[in-house]
């Protein structure tokens, strides 16, 4: 009993924010989800940097390379900094491919912060230091490469781009939306409320997968990529935001009745006020967690819809995209390097699962810490 | 009871009737039409071209077209026809495919339960135990796994692993060819059982896993009721207190899951018919999508829609019906 009363007055004044980020220290997996987005949005951010080659750059002379093998004992078995063979390659009359061997006569060292190709650092700084590279002429394709020789390493740095923003793009769309029409349905209530809740009942019942291969598929030819990924982003923002709205719905129904809401009401508040001070902090919770839960989704959507040509185009580079070149048996056994995109799509889409999941836990009031 | 189904199905006509004309609206947005393809072939001349339109009412404006197309399903149950290949629409999807969609969905059902089912189980009577975090964290994989690419996985898996090209096995579609237009015997069965168990898998895995975390709470919720409790006090086995007190009572939310986890099927079911070329209707939608041959999208889409209302429909009586304690009147 003393025990509980104690407690009681230590957690006197620690604001519902306090509670939250406190619980969520404690989830391994979500802080391992943080962790991981963070590092994302780092190589996000830094692509060029991270990539030793232009990602659209074609090495004609070594198509389908496989990745390069990282050597850390020379040929005496001595221990050295580590580095790489030169390639070689014979065309296997058979199966008209082209084979790979290492050209031990070569060797080139692996050296960081080497000068390759200049680009903007941040999109401002010129500079043409990357993290690691090959000095000398010798190739160091540590993904492998694709049918044109581009090196799939720096594609997949590039492609973060499009993946990870793309699902932020989407909630930026959707949440206004679904607040906007959720609110106005909770808060006004009556025919506006009758009237909203069917709109969202029917766009929720539009299956979601075909509809958005019709519209990938009714996306212009003539966009520029550019364009067609804010297209994609818009067509995954159509249907998502009326579950939400739904839920806003009774979110904000259930706030305005509470007391504390009936009491700024009867103190005078106008509409304004109940709602910048009462529901929108109340909301906030379901927002973060809603957002969080709902990137994976669009990461899973663009590169679906990427994968099957209908979503981002060259040169623009997606992981779906880059997915796309390994759709068939024969290729993937031939070259199996062609499906370490889809990795990042899971690592990245894990992440997120593990983060919301982990917030929607520390975001429970009724959960005990 | 009844009255309450009535009314749903009753209150689902307007709601389709809404969604074909969104559908249509959205099959406007298309750049070009069924003729395009015709149009950029030399060997058409634009009379030629211009009787094709005739034919298939493209010069008519949309409006006019879908109220042709939509007065034909309701008067006559006339869902229109392939500009193709003239079969009608309904044919186009369903024809010798519906079977195999069926067949694959309600294998994946089947499969899925009897797979999440004891797995949730275990995992909530062992929580926190070293399998119950792994098979949490096997279930994370499942849910953040794009399909398409589990299905590229899989097929690299039996590939390069399983190694079946040496073994005279095949892979993609539901046969090897030899056995294709033969004659049902038991060698065809275990040939079809062989090409079916790694479509179970792809098109499943979400849906094992997704249903392996709610089966473990929703049990790790009811263990904790008083009647598990007074089970347990009563000196009845364990085994009894979970199969026959706490899961029993557990399940029935899940019930729900079951008719809306219809239409999810469909995404699991697309990529997998797709990538391992089966001869299902989400296949013959997406033929008839990329030659936007009108009617039979329109079709597909409304027959998606149906399937998701029906769904939610079954999802809201089942688990009436497994829980006394629910009623619409």
């Amino acid at each position: 009993m003393t025990e509980k009363n104690t407690q009681a007055v230590e957690e006197k004044g620690v604001s519902q924010w306090q509670l939250a980020w406190r619980r969520f220290r404690r989830h391994k997996l979500g802080r391992a989800g943080a962790v991981i987005i963070g590092l994302f949005f780092l190589m996000v951010i830094l692509a060029e940097f991270l990539s030793p080659y232009p990602h659209t750059e074609q090495f004609r002379d070594t198509t389908f390379a496989p990745p390069t093998k990282i050597h850390i004992f020379d040929e005496n078995g001595k221990l050295t900094r580590p580095f790489v063979y030169g390639v070689a390659r014979t065309l296997n009359t058979q199966l008209w491919q082209w084979e790979y061997r290492e050209d031990r006569s070569q060797k080139f060292s692996i050296r960081f912060f080497v000068r390759g190709f200049p680009y903007k650092l941040l999109g401002f700084i010129p500079t043409n230091i990357h993290l690691f590279g090959v000095e000398g002429g010798g190739r160091f394709y540590l993904f492998g490469t694709d049918e044109m020789g581009r090196d799939i390493f720096s594609r997949v740095m590039m492609g973060s781009r499009v993946s990870m923003i793309i699902g932020l793009f989407v909630q930026v769309i959707s949440l206004p939306i679904a607040l906007l029409l959720g609110g106005v349905s909770g808060f006004y209530g009556r025919g506006v409320d009758m009237f909203l809740q069917r709109a969202f009942e029917i766009v929720m019942s539009i299956p979601t997968l075909p509809l958005w291969l019709a519209l990938g598929l009714a996306l212009p030819k003539g966009w520029s990529p550019t364009m067609r990924f804010f297209g994609l982003a818009g067509i995954m923002a159509l249907i998502g935001w009326a579950g939400r709205a739904r839920v806003v719905r009774g979110l904000v129904l259930a706030i305005r009745s509470m007391d504390f809401t009936e009491a700024a009401r009867a103190a005078g508040a106008g509409d304004l006020r109940i709602i910048a001070r009462h529901i929108v902090p109340n909301l906030l919770s379901y927002v973060i967690v809603s957002v969080t839960l709902g990137i994976p989704g669009a990461i899973i959507g663009e590169s679906g819809l990427s994968f099957l040509g209908i979503g981002i185009t060259e040169p623009m580079v997606s992981w779906g995209l880059l997915l796309s070149k390994a759709n068939n048996a024969s290729t993937i056994q031939s070259y199996p390097w062609l499906l370490i995109p889809g990795v990042f799509i899971t690592v990245a889409v894990l992440a997120f699962n593990f983060l919301g999941d982990a917030m929607r836990d520390a975001f429970d009031p009724f959960r005990v810490v | 009871m009844f009255g309450y189904i009535v009314r749903r199905i009753l209150y689902m006509l307007p709601v389709l009737l809404i969604i074909s004309i969104i559908s249509f609206f959205v099959l406007q947005l298309m750049p070009g039409d069924f003729t395009t393809a015709f149009r950029l072939n030399p060997r058409f001349s634009k009379a030629q071209i211009a009787q094709l339109e005739a034919r298939y009412g493209l010069d008519k404006p949309a409006y006019v077209r879908y109220w042709k197309w939509i007065t034909g399903i309701v008067t006559r149950g006339d869902f229109g026809y392939s500009l193709e290949t003239q079969q009608p629409a309904f044919d186009a999807l369903f024809k010798g495919r519906l079977g195999w969609t069926l067949l694959i969905s309600f294998g994946t059902l089947i499969f899925t339960w009897t797979i999440a089912i004891p797995i949730g189980v275990f995992s909530a009577t062992h929580q926190y135990s070293v399998g119950d975090y792994f098979l949490t964290f096997v279930g994370f994989i499942g849910i953040s796994i794009p399909n398409f690419f589990f299905a590229l996985v899989v097929l690299w898996f039996m590939v390069s692993v399983l190694n079946v090209g040496a073994r005279g096995l095949g892979i993609g579609g539901l046969f090897d060819l030899q056995y294709v237009d033969a004659p049902w015997t038991w060698a065809k069965f275990v040939n079809f059982m062989w090409h079916l168990l790694p479509v179970l898998i792809v098109v499943g895995l979400a849906g094992t896993a997704g249903l392996i975390r709610y089966m473990r709470g929703q049990l790790l919720d009811t263990l904790g009721q008083q009647y598990v409790l007074t089970a347990r006090s009563k000196g009845l086995k364990e085994r009894l207190v979970i199969w026959k007190h706490a899961v029993r009572n557990a399940i029935n939310p899940l019930i729900t899951m079951l008719g809306m986890s219809l239409p999810d099927l469909f995404a699991g079911a697309f990529f997998a018919a797709i990538i391992m070329g089966l001869p299902t209707v989400e296949r013959a939608f997406w033929n008839s999508l990329q030659r936007q041959d009108e009617y039979v999208v329109m079709s597909g889409l409304l027959f998606f829609a149906f399937l998701l209302q029906v769904g939610n429909l079954l999802g809201d009586v089942m688990l009436a019906w497994v829980d006394p304690r629910i009623r619409y009147d």
